[in-house]
């Protein structure tokens, strides 16, 4: 089992990749709830001066953000853990009703060696609340496909209007460990 | 709460957005979205038919987008305490040119008149202030209704946050357009983005 205290140790570039993919799609809101997962990636959204880093009380803040943005002219992308998927659920309606470019990227719990059981039915379901919302899934489940899933993601929520959510697995944010 | 000078919800929005110019305003679901197109149909108006609680935070993601522009969120307390969260996300980005005004009927006047919790607790002057808003304002005049309508020009001094308590009359209802692709490209092409 992948230790997170282990991947911080190695400072994995994962994050990097997905920061470069989104500066060069010129996104510029990012709405999130905090995730140990997105900690890397949160602190270079907070360090950039062309992405603004906003942190949300709860989830579906988020997407009502994005779609403001848009109509501002803006891109953005939206930052959560599964658990938050659930809370999102009926502000996903304004995605085709408004039909604005929609991307997020969520890390996983409730899979991949979890240790805390009250992760596993969201986890379980973050996929399928996705597609019954009209969201297509990708997934990257190691560092090595982070860069070209990001890229495809992008691509498809930013040019062809195709809401996109990336899970990012827990085999590759490492399962989170507790110890006594 | 005190029942006394209570406002005429459409004398309060035509007053709004009579001198307008070059704002963009949002109407949450409910009967704001209706009393914004009752004040006559505009370019730059995005009418909420769903997605309630998300008013204030489409005015964030518009404010953040625009720094420009006055963005006028209009909304009752029912879609507001819905989104109430939002109130703390907007007091740490403090955007200086959003503003939000509740229209405060302290019911929900859709699904029948229910009382909100507005009518005997809640103060959305008192969270907008704690979540960090310094302007945040209780409206029980029209003079008030006025004065803020000349503020939310001034996008330096917001974020600003106006409870006015107004009747609970039903009127009559007057549709906004319901495209909500529509209404966002609409807005877009307002402001001058071309279609992808």
């Amino acid at each position: 089992m992948h230790a997170r205290a282990d991947a911080a140790d190695t400072a994995p570039n994962w994050p990097d990749d997905i920061f470069a993919t989104l500066q060069r799609f010129d996104v510029r809101q990012v709405p999130y709830v905090p995730d140990a997962g997105h900690s890397k990636l949160i602190q270079r959204v907070l360090a950039s001066s062309t992405m603004r880093g906003i942190p949300l009380t709860t989830e579906e803040e988020g997407v009502a953000l994005l779609a403001g943005a848009w109509t501002g002219g803006q891109r953005g992308v939206l930052l959560m853990q599964s658990s938050g998927v659930g809370n999102c659920i009926n502000m996903l309606s304004l995605i085709p009703i408004l039909r604005f470019p929609f991307l997020t990227l969520v890390t996983m719990r409730g899979e991949w060696g979890e240790f805390n059981p009250w992760q596993v039915p969201m986890g379980s379901t973050t996929q399928g609340v996705f597609e019954l919302s009209g969201v297509q899934v990708l997934r990257a489940s190691n560092a090595a496909e982070v860069p070209a899933v990001l890229e495809a993601a992008a691509a498809q929520a930013y040019n062809a209007l195709t809401p996109t959510a990336v899970l990012l697995s827990q085999r590759l944010i490492g399962a989170k460990v507790f110890t006594k | 709460m005190s029942k006394a000078n209570l406002l005429d919800r459409r004398q309060v929005v035509s007053t709004l957005l009579a001198n307008r110019k070059d704002v963009v305003a949002i109407g949450g679901l409910g009967a704001s979205t209706n009393d914004m197109c009752a004040a006559g149909d505009h370019a730059r108006n995005f009418y909420l038919w769903g997605g309630m609680g998300g008013a204030a935070m489409i005015g964030l993601g518009m404010a953040l987008a625009q720094p420009k522009l006055p963005v006028l969120v209009i909304t009752g307390d029912g879609e507001m305490l819905m989104g109430m969260g939002s109130l703390a996300t907007i007091g740490l980005q403090k955007p200086s040119n959003l503003s939000i005004v509740v229209l405060d009927n302290e019911a929900y006047g859709e699904t029948g008149g229910q009382t909100s919790h507005t009518s005997a607790a809640a103060d959305l002057v008192g969270v907008a202030r704690a979540c960090g808003i310094g302007d945040a304002r209780a409206i029980s005049t029209m003079a008030e209704v006025e004065a803020f309508a000349k503020a939310v020009h001034d996008v330096s001094a917001g974020p600003r946050f106006a409870n006015v308590k107004i009747d609970s009359a039903s009127l009559d209802r007057i549709l906004p357009v319901r495209d909500g692709t529509y209404i966002v490209n609409r807005i877009r092409g307002d402001l001058g983005f071309q279609p992808i």
